[in-house]
């Protein structure tokens, strides 16, 4: 199982942990992350609102480069990144007006995509690649006791849905249960965290935010887990804003990768665990099986 | 006396529209764009505004945009809060029962208001887009922590300071990085996006 890693800006800036977490899980599973060589920034939702065929062009650069090296299919783990991708490529096929603006524009640096690579996130490849038998069978540490929200967000199954149920995605939920954890009800799993709307319109952005933690507090979660870097910088990071607001309804936000990496007794070191400004104290108890396992 | 000296200075503002207020040919613009083609078929029913989690901070709600963009009103629709707040959550477009996708017109709307500068000069959300597309344009990646720190010099700088508990826990956890990213062939990235524009021209 190869694929062309695509980590996209947050992973390697506010959502570091998220790689730091996601690629020991992998490399734990036998999945083989190749880095696209050279990738560029895929628009965000920042880009579509500027120009949406430059937007369309700077992603099919991404997929362009991917063909280039091979057969891989692309793994993109920022729900942003996931949606703006698979748009390009429906763009591609849907309109003939992108797909020559696309081909234009790749031809001037001489790329061509062909608008077959798969865009796959890890919850897909986790799920339906590798398996939850052959995850179970890595857990060393169940996350036994531990009550989670899972929190999908929107990008990842809207508006396609490619791998889960738009209205009640499940996969992230039987991953964790798989782990050992205890999956809580949690209807908002994929209402809106606010996106950028909590730095430039925080009245309405922060309010977005504790509405999420305390339904995750009020249906008695330990943490929320989530796959999505935006979701979990606003969810953690605005915690002053929202406490002076809202009073305390503080929940530590986590990657589902940083749990999986407890699970697999991982070195906690390398989870980016000490990353969250909302820290995530609770462990696993000791491993059942007498070995160590490295990192 | 004095609230009435007040009332005297408040602009009053016709709450209905005319036929004079209209741009036509707006509508149909906007429903030739890839992605916008099912807002004719909009029957009102406003699933989008209730299920829009940012509607009740808007002027006008989707629904209204959607009718008032069908119906020509370029500059009502282009004036509103309502296209800055959509977060791009896909919500509405996933429910609309006529299969509008209402995120992609929003996000059109978006871009003709930057290209005809409906906005206030200050107002955050545009100058976040304009900044991260030049972001990406210059180095092929975005560094958040710059991007955060242009934005809030650009709108509020004062707001940056409000933020000061954020900066202290990214620096904490080691978050809290200006170095910038950048890719190696960025010239790519100037090519590809003229190419882009020559076409339009064409």
């Amino acid at each position: 199982m190869k694929y062309s890693y695509f980590p996209g800006c947050s992973l390697k800036g506010l959502g570091r942990a998220y790689e730091e977490s996601l690629l020991p899980v992998m490399k734990h599973l036998g999945v083989e992350l190749e880095e696209l060589e050279d990738w560029n920034c895929c628009g965000a939702t920042a880009y579509m609102a500027v120009d949406e065929a430059k937007a369309c062009v700077l992603a099919a650069r991404n997929l362009a480069l991917a063909e280039k090296r091979g057969d891989m299919p692309i793994m993109a783990p920022c729900a942003a990144c996931y949606l703006v991708l698979n748009k390009t490529k429906h763009y591609f096929h849907d309109y003939p007006a992108m797909k020559e603006t696309m081909d234009r524009a790749l031809g001037a640096v001489g790329l061509r995509y062909s608008g077959d690579t798969p865009v796959r996130h890890p919850l897909d490849v986790l799920i339906n690649d590798v398996g939850l038998e052959a995850i179970k069978q890595k857990v060393r540490k169940p996350l036994k006791g531990l009550k989670v929200a899972t929190y999908y967000g929107c990008q990842l199954v809207r508006p396609y849905a490619t791998f889960d149920d738009q209205y009640n995605p499940t996969t992230m939920d039987r991953l964790l249960e798989a782990l050992g954890a205890t999956i809580v009800r949690y209807p908002l799993k994929t209402k809106c965290c606010g996106g950028s709307l909590t730095g430039t319109v925080p009245e309405a952005g922060i309010r977005m935010v504790y509405i999420l933690l305390n339904e995750a507090k009020k249906r008695g979660a330990d943490c929320l887990a989530t796959v999505c870097p935006l979701c979990q910088f606003n969810l953690d990071a605005y915690h002053a804003q929202v406490t002076s607001q809202y009073g305390s309804v503080l929940v530590p936000t986590v990657y589902f990768t940083q749990l999986m990496g407890l699970a697999f007794g991982l070195a906690e070191g390398g989870l980016g665990l000490n990353r969250a400004a909302i820290p995530f104290k609770w462990r696993p108890a000791a491993a059942e099986s007498p070995k160590p396992v490295a990192a | 006396m004095a609230s009435s000296a007040k009332m005297l200075m408040m602009e009053i503002q016709r709450t209905i529209k005319y036929d004079a207020d209209r741009v036509k040919g707006f509508g149909q613009e906007v429903m030739k764009v890839p992605g916008c083609e099912q807002l004719e078929g909009c029957i009102q029913c406003g699933t989008c505004s209730g299920v829009c989690p940012l509607s009740i901070y808007m002027d006008y709600t989707p629904r209204q945009v959607m009718a008032l963009t069908r119906a020509d009103f370029k500059n009502e629709v282009l004036k509103s809060h309502t296209i800055w707040l959509c977060a791009s959550c896909y919500a509405c477009t996933v429910e609309c029962p006529r299969e509008i996708r209402i995120t992609d017109i929003m996000y059109e709307l978006k871009q003709r208001a930057i290209q005809e500068g409906f906005y206030p000069k200050r107002f955050p959300i545009p100058v976040l887009a304009r900044e991260f597309s030049e972001m990406v344009k210059k180095n092929g990646r975005i560094t958040e922590m710059l991007l955060v720190m242009k934005l809030f010099l650009k709108t509020n700088p004062l707001a940056a300071l409000g933020n000061w508990r954020m900066g202290i826990d990214l620096m904490k956890t080691g978050r809290f990085s200006l170095a910038t990213e950048k890719i190696k062939q960025r010239g790519d990235i100037a090519r590809m996006l003229d190419a882009t524009d020559a076409k339009k021209g064409a």
